[in-house]
């Protein structure tokens, strides 16, 4: 591929630039000079008391020194990443079973094309209105409890919410419901990829599925599981709705569903640029270096 | 799990994936049915807790909403226009200035290049609450309150589409193509337009989806943005029927507000999802 | 090379689609405010459809020749307009357009941010914040504020005061005190006025009452709950015959926060009053003892009680709690049998309420100051909000006389009746309103009302559960309060 970019290209390359204009043009109008004032703010005691603008006033690194101490970020950050590992789990098992099914041409399933459908519409419900049905279903005297009680599971109502086990697995449960559809499609086309004679050949030597799965397609599948991993830790990094809406916002119970961004959240009430910026750019900093372990990674399979 | 299928026969396999299928079907779609049994029920109704059968008051609450006293105040048509309006110009504004800002990187040999694509990489990541304080503060400063500009034209830059959009093109568009049509005489701008977008329609297919569905579902930005009553979006017409005076509060009409404001995503999201079943897998077996 | 591709490819689809996936929540839905949706009570009659009270003796003689030509309303839903557009005199609505209106020739724009996740405070700050630089048909003229949070605009330069719009002290001397403590600035100056009223009551099950106490007459039952010490032994009694007290712990909130003798904060200081930490001991009594519930108000669970099999003995509110959110249109519920019986209660507290003040700036103020006076200080209109909407207004001598029967309302066949409520079973408790209007005193308001009540009552849920000692929750809400507001301190 790298051989053809040679000569008579060259010529062209000022369209590189023309092309990008638009994007250029628009990130520094919309992203970089809000996140260049984040930046800045960050050195600054700089929030709002009421409708009284307190600052800006330089205070070097104590906004940092504050998130670093305080022991709060800590908490958050294993909160958030509880709440990942208890939704991504189900999330990629889930789909590989369901992709090696989708893409397994020997189980000849019918109505492969009403399965993929269904399985990405629970992403297009707002997830606000999705935590008000969770909310009705969950709820103390709400039909999930009934229905345990009249099974004899339960003697009494389960506070679903008032207990960080089952908050946070509410969290990751709808997370997973949320999201595994897309995990879904990318897998089973990862998985489509690869060379059916491999299958083939397998087969007659006798391999059983288990075998075909485990030897052929998860070795091959690996590249894309890793980035699985690493993206969906970045993606999960960013967890934020879903806690939001589901605990009102307060992360309960004790703050246990309370995420990274949902305490950055917290700091916009009062319009909080000083701390709310430094909390920014940590966060940015942590992304930024897992971002690059996802480009050098990238980099690799060149 | 594969395990337990040890030696099972393909007949059983099969059997096992449907149930599977089916049951994890039910979950995807059981709380469309509890929203349209909510939506079927009135305020007072409502009240009770859940109930598994659906009520009368489907029609009613339509009513209520589209033409009854909430209809004065809140705008429904208009809403759902301009939420189309916005989420569709979005999606295409985003795919189709992603494609471009991925054609300039894959296909280009600059001299910043390697920078960018790096710089894009990075910026990908940055969580869009860290900018949300700063990006407001600007819009007021543009005057651009009340506007659809900054709900639309920001789209452009996408660092996560962008980012798919090359990969994709890593295999999906080889050089030769483009030189080909150097060769018939083609301009850049005509090659990337005529040539190169019908070959990415799978990947924007996936894309616009994504965006649009994103857009449609925002109520963050426009909350904040949007004043006028003939501006608003759904989001914002459903968060206001949730904060309406006492008298007129109804959890029916909310039910039945998000149940329009679904079906519509649903009705786009079918006619693109054959891309996007179909368009990874298509991509990959091009590749 | 071509499975380099693919698997290229692959890894590509996979990263885009998981960062479009999981990154995507980046803009955030609002979180369900159902919590304060803006109270108020209303008309039950369609005052759409009825004529604008056009006919209401008062007419708008106001001289708008030198006033700004048009008057920017800010609100978050459309109750304090209709409110206008059925009594103000001179008001008419725009047919095309139902974000405006007019009076006389000012266009009246009317724009309303819902409250969810804080839009309307978050847009009313950023716009107020640029009153000065704003041309003067884009300045905000009026404001409507809820009790929570009034502080924080009456007391900055954002809000009028009344006298300088030409409004006087005995202008409003029917209003009831409390309505107007809420919008008074520590400098003892009035921002602000209210139409409405919604002084609280304790609205209990009549069967339970018959079946637990042997009464459920209102005189008899208030015996039973006429100070915190009989109503917790009654909710003893209560929890033996299988009933809750109340229906969760933040029911009996607002009565305790309504009658605490400091503020929030002291200098910045956050400052816990003592009125406040008995509702934490008496509450985790209740609970501990399994008398109620520790949902959020609002909740599936906290409605329960709507319902006999419920069983929840009382519910603390004001009139449109019982009028209009208890479910007395849904068969089965104990409103719709007149179940309820209403009781003055240990302490008079009030819940909800909108006030409507006028920003600095504003070039209409002879428009504000008449749409004040007529809607909130005209005791002719105000008793048509009454007899019209089954209201609460503002305005003693219109309530007094309902209250005592002076002034009639019709009943469904046009005659006229004296006010009786069938959700209470015909009981008139107009007195019993008034009464605790009259009652409630306001004297130690802050700016921080709003944050420090919402996260007091979060934090203290995880020591009702059990989730946390009353030390752990109390610095929980600390954190929460400073994280709010930066400058106070512990």
């Amino acid at each position: 591929m790298k051989t053809a970019k040679s000569g008579k290209v060259v010529r062209y390359n000022k369209w590189g630039y023309i092309f990008l204009i638009p994007f250029i043009v628009v990130y520094l109008l919309f992203q970089f000079i809000p996140l260049v004032t984040t930046i800045y703010n960050s050195f600054y005691e700089n929030y709002r008391s009421g409708l009284t603008q307190i600052g800006p006033n330089f205070v070097g690194l104590a906004n940092y020194k504050t998130i670093f101490t305080n022991g709060d970020m800590m908490q958050y950050a294993k909160n958030t990443l509880i709440m990942w590992v208890l939704g991504f789990i189900p999330q990629i098992i889930v789909s590989l079973l369901l992709a090696s099914w989708f893409s397994n041409p020997s189980l000849r399933l019918k109505g492969q094309r009403f399965f993929k459908t269904v399985i990405y519409l629970p992403n297009l419900i707002m997830a606000s209105a999705f935590a008000m049905l969770f909310f009705t279903l969950f709820s103390d005297g709400g039909p999930i409890n009934s229905i345990l009680i009249q099974l004899g599971i339960l003697s009494q109502p389960f506070k679903f919410f008032s207990s960080a086990t089952s908050s946070r697995v509410l969290v990751a449960f709808m997370n997973f419901l949320m999201w595994f559809g897309n995990t879904t499609i990318l897998l089973m086309a990862g998985m489509m990829g690869i060379d059916t004679s491999l299958f083939e050949a397998a087969e007659v030597d006798g391999a059983t599925s288990t075998q075909v799965f485990f030897r052929i397609t998860m070795p091959l599948l690996r590249p894309i599981l890793i980035y699985v991993v690493i993206t969906s830790l970045i993606g999960g990094l960013q967890m934020f709705d879903v806690p939001q809406i589901l605990t009102n916002g307060t992360g309960e119970p004790m703050r246990s569903t309370m995420t990274l961004i949902m305490y950055l959240n917290k700091h916009l009430f009062s319009k909080n640029y000083g701390l709310g910026g430094a909390l920014s750019v940590v966060l940015f900093i942590i992304t930024a270096i897992l971002s690059f372990a996802v480009y050098n990674f990238s980099n690799k399979q060149d | 799990m594969n395990k337990k299928e040890k030696g099972l026969s393909v007949g059983a396999r099969r059997a096992i994936a449907y149930v599977v299928l089916v049951f994890i079907s039910i979950l995807c779609l059981f709380w469309f049915y509890v929203l349209f049994i909510n939506a079927s029920r009135s305020n007072a109704e409502l009240a009770r807790g859940f109930t598994p059968i659906p009520s009368t008051n489907l029609l009613t609450n339509w009513i209520n909403l589209s033409s009854g006293r909430a209809a004065t105040v809140l705008p429904i048509w208009y809403g759902l226009f301009n939420s189309f309006l916005i989420a569709a110009l979005s999606a295409l504004f985003c795919t189709y200035f992603s494609t471009m800002t991925a054609y300039a990187i894959h296909v280009y040999d600059f001299k910043l290049r390697k920078f960018m694509f790096t710089f894009i990489l990075m910026i990908m990541m940055i969580p869009t609450q860290v900018t949300a304080l700063g990006f407001l503060q600007l819009i007021g400063k543009m005057k651009l309150e009340d506007s659809f500009i900054p709900l639309i034209v920001p789209s452009i830059a996408a660092p996560v589409t962008f980012f798919y959009m090359k990969q994709y093109m890593e295999s999906a568009l080889p050089l030769s193509l483009v030189e080909a049509a150097r060769i018939d005489g083609s301009g850049e701008f005509r090659t990337f337009n005529s040539i190169v977008l019908p070959l990415m329609k799978p990947a924007i297919a996936v894309q616009a989806i994504f965006t649009f569905v994103t857009s449609w579902n925002n109520y963050f930005t426009p909350a904040l943005i949007i004043k006028s009553d003939k501006k608003k979006t759904l989001p914002i017409l459903i968060a206001q029927l949730r904060s309406t005076d006492w008298l007129n509060f109804d959890m029916g009409q909310v039910y039945m507000m998000i149940a329009f404001s679904i079906l519509p995503v649903i009705v786009v999201y079918l006619v693109l999802s054959k891309f996007i079943v179909q368009g990874v897998a298509m991509g990959s077996v091009k590749g | 090379m071509k499975k380099k591709a693919i698997s290229i490819l692959l890894t590509a689809a996979m990263l885009g689609t998981m960062l479009t996936g999981c990154g995507g929540g980046g803009n955030t839905t609002a979180p369900d405010n159902a919590s304060t949706p803006a109270p108020a009570a209303d008309t039950n009659t369609n005052t759409d459809t009825s004529a604008p009270a056009a006919d209401t003796n008062t007419d708008a003689a106001v001289d708008t020749a030198d006033e700004g030509k048009v008057l920017n309303v800010y609100c978050w839903n459309d109750e304090f307009k209709r409110r206008v557009q059925a009594h103000y005199p001179g008001y008419e609505p725009d047919a095309a357009d139902a974000s405006k209106g007019l009076i006389g020739d000012i266009t009246v724009q009317w724009n309303i941010t819902p409250n969810d996740d804080n839009a309307y405070q978050n847009n009313l700050d950023e716009t107020l914040l640029k009153q000065d630089s704003a041309a003067a048909d884009d300045k905000i003229d009026i404001f409507l504020i809820e009790a929570d949070y009034a502080l924080k605009y009456v007391d900055s330069e954002y809000s009028m005061p009344l006298a300088d719009l030409g409004v006087t002290d005995s202008d409003l001397g029917d209003q009831y005190q409390y309505t107007k403590d809420v919008v008074t600035d520590s400098n003892g100056v009035l921002k602000g006025a209210s139409w409405q009223g919604c002084p609280g009551v304790l609205f209990y099950n009549r069967e339970a009452a018959k079946e637990v106490l042997g009464t459920d007459d209102p005189d008899e039952v208030q015996t039973y709950v006429s100070d915190w010490n009989k109503f917790y032994e009654t909710a003893a009694t209560m929890a033996d015959a299988g009933y809750d007290m109340v229906s969760t712990t933040n029911d009996t909130y607002r009565v305790y926060s309504n009658n605490v003798t400091s503020k929030w904060v002291d200098g910045t200081t956050i400052h816990i009053d003592d009125n406040i930490m008995k509702w934490v001991e008496d509450s985790k009594a209740m609970v501990d003892a399994g008398q109620t519930k520790t949902s959020d108000l609002w909740s599936d669970d906290w409605k329960r009680g709507f319902f006999p099999e419920g069983k929840v003995f009382c519910y603390f509110g004001p009139a449109w709690l019982v009028n209009f959110s208890m479910a007395a249109d849904e068969a089965g519920s104990i409103g719709n049998m007149g179940g309820w019986g209403a009781a003055t209660g240990p302490q008079g507290f009030f819940w909800g309420g909108t006030w409507i003040c006028a920003a600095t700036g504003t070039d209409n103020a002879a428009t504000i100051k008449d749409i004040i006076m007529q809607l909130t200080a005209n005791e002719d209109i105000m008793k048509d909000i009454v007899v019209d909407d089954d209201d609460f207004v503002n305005n003693k001598p219109a309530m007094e006389g309902m209250a005592s029967g002076a002034t009639m309302v019709k009943d469904e066949n046009g005659n006229d009746v004296e006010y009786s409520s069938k959700i209470l079973g015909g009981q008139n408790p107009l007195g019993m309103y008034c009464e605790g209007a009259g009652s409630i005193d306001l004297a130690y308001l802050s700016i921080y009302d709003q944050g420090c009540n919402e996260e007091f009552q979060a934090a203290m849920k995880n020591y009702f559960d059990g989730n946390a000692t009353m030390d752990e929750a109390l610095d929980l809400f600390y954190k929460a309060v400073i994280e709010k507001y930066p400058e106070l301190t512990k």
